[in-house]
């Protein structure tokens, strides 16, 4: 009887998850390529921050090269190509901060001169911390133009580690971090500058052969 | 049983009040409160999941039964949750970048729980999506009081970067009360969530005695 019983209930639950797992299903079904979309103009629009639209003429967020950091992760390349040359490069670098990592968004040309850095996210101390923010203030903005051997490698530490890049009051962890996060996405620009030029290699072939076929 | 909505509306908002009556969810509200515009979007993503929710238990509540219905309330209001998060990330996605942190946290809140058992799994869809209704705007109302204590003690500011959530029409709610850099950095971080909460329970039970009401006996349990 009991068994009967526990049946009966698993039967209910059963059903309930049958229906609403069904609804859930069709919502999928109707917002997935939404979200995508979605998802894919977030990336545009970060993107867009650290490279100017001056420079590239195709789509940052589909031309993208997947390369091998030191430590053995992916790290995902958007490349800026104009007439389908690379004229930069976007990747994103991270390093721990005082709570969790902080992830940079770093656009670089092809001499190694930063387009332009954002931090993408982060979970440092409210009010101390949260300086390095655009909207929060103009610090992160000092990057640009910059490069390795300007200021030298050794000067890119922060004032307290006798770097040239200022703290903030109350908190020197968190622009550590980041000036280390860019130093070392600047080392992994010139590490992987053969391969991000082969890339336009590539491209320029397709186009040829296909200017090629054209008129015949 | 007739339904007085008037009575649903002041027990959700002010007598039996969520957080500053029940108690419950605390987690959200500790956690969500460190700007007066996220405790309100906090506030208003969890109303909104509730009136969903409780309409949906009082629809089905005729058949469950009394032993599977904790799981079938944790189908539902995970249910409800998901189909939110999906269609504002689909369909309201400026919004969506604002709030998208707060909504998977409403499934851990007592709080719908707490209505589904003792109104929606009793009583008929319309006065269990008040009553829902209702305790989410109470919710909403003390994240933001909350919410507001504490970023005007801590950073100075009230409503800042509300425009975000509410449209470029409200950017006349962003006001600064206080100079820059002259806020407690304590009470934006957790204990000041703590000490916030803990003030404004006293608050309210001042005024009811003051005004002569018992305090009602659902806070019993949270008395000494």
């Amino acid at each position: 009887m009991s068994s009967q019983r526990t049946l009966i209930h698993g039967m209910i639950l059963g059903a309930f998850c049958l229906g609403f797992g069904m609804l859930l299903v069709m919502t999928n079904g109707f917002t997935v390529d939404e979200i995508a979309l979605r998802a894919i103009e977030d990336r545009q629009n970060s993107l867009a921050q650290v490279i100017p639209d001056s420079i590239h003429d195709n789509n940052l967020a589909t031309d993208t090269l997947i390369l091998k950091s030191d430590q053995g992760n992916e790290v995902v390349a958007y490349l800026a190509t104009k007439e389908g040359k690379v004229t930069g490069v976007a990747f994103e670098t991270s390093s721990p901060g005082y709570s969790g990592a902080i992830k940079v968004m770093l656009g670089v040309d092809l001499d190694g001169k930063i387009l332009g850095a954002r931090v993408l996210a982060h979970k440092e101390t409210p009010g101390l911390g949260d300086k390095i923010e655009v909207k929060k203030g103009d610090w992160i903005l000092r990057f640009t133009g910059l490069s390795i051997g300007n200021p030298p490698l050794d000067k890119w530490k922060v004032k307290k580690d006798g770097g040239q890049f200022d703290q903030f009051a109350g908190a020197t962890i968190t622009p550590r971090a980041v000036v280390k996060a860019i130093r070392e996405g600047l080392q992994f620009f010139d590490a992987n500058k053969t391969k991000i030029m082969e890339f336009k290699a590539d491209k320029t072939q397709t186009k040829n052969t296909e200017a090629d076929k054209a008129p015949k | 049983m007739t339904t007085d909505y008037r009575t649903l509306a002041r027990e959700g908002i002010w007598t039996n009040n969520g957080v500053l009556s029940m108690m419950l969810g605390l987690c959200p509200t500790m956690a969500m409160t460190n700007s007066a515009t996220n405790g309100l979007g906090m506030g208003l993503a969890t109303a909104a999941v509730m009136t969903a929710s409780t309409l949906l238990v009082s629809i089905f509540r005729n058949h469950f039964s009394q032993e599977v219905r904790i799981p079938v309330f944790v189908l539902i209001i995970a249910t409800t949750v998901t189909i939110v998060d999906m269609c504002m990330n689909a369909w309201m996605h400026e919004l969506y970048k604002v709030l998208g942190l707060f909504i998977p946290l409403i499934v851990v809140n007592c709080l719908p729980f707490a209505r589904f058992e003792m109104f929606s799994a009793k009583n008929s869809p319309l006065p269990s999506m008040a009553d829902g209704f209702f305790m989410g705007v109470g919710f909403t109302l003390a994240l933001t009081v909350i919410g507001a204590v504490r970023e005007i003690t801590g950073s100075g500011t009230l409503f800042a970067d509300a425009s975000l959530l509410l449209g470029p029409a409200f950017k006349f709610m962003e006001m600064r009360l206080l100079p820059e850099d002259t806020g407690i950095l304590m009470m934006i971080l957790p204990p000041g969530a703590f000490l916030v909460t803990g003030l404004l329970l006293v608050a309210k039970r001042m005024i009811d005695e003051r005004s002569g009401k018992a305090v009602p006996v659902s806070a019993a349990h949270c008395a000494p």
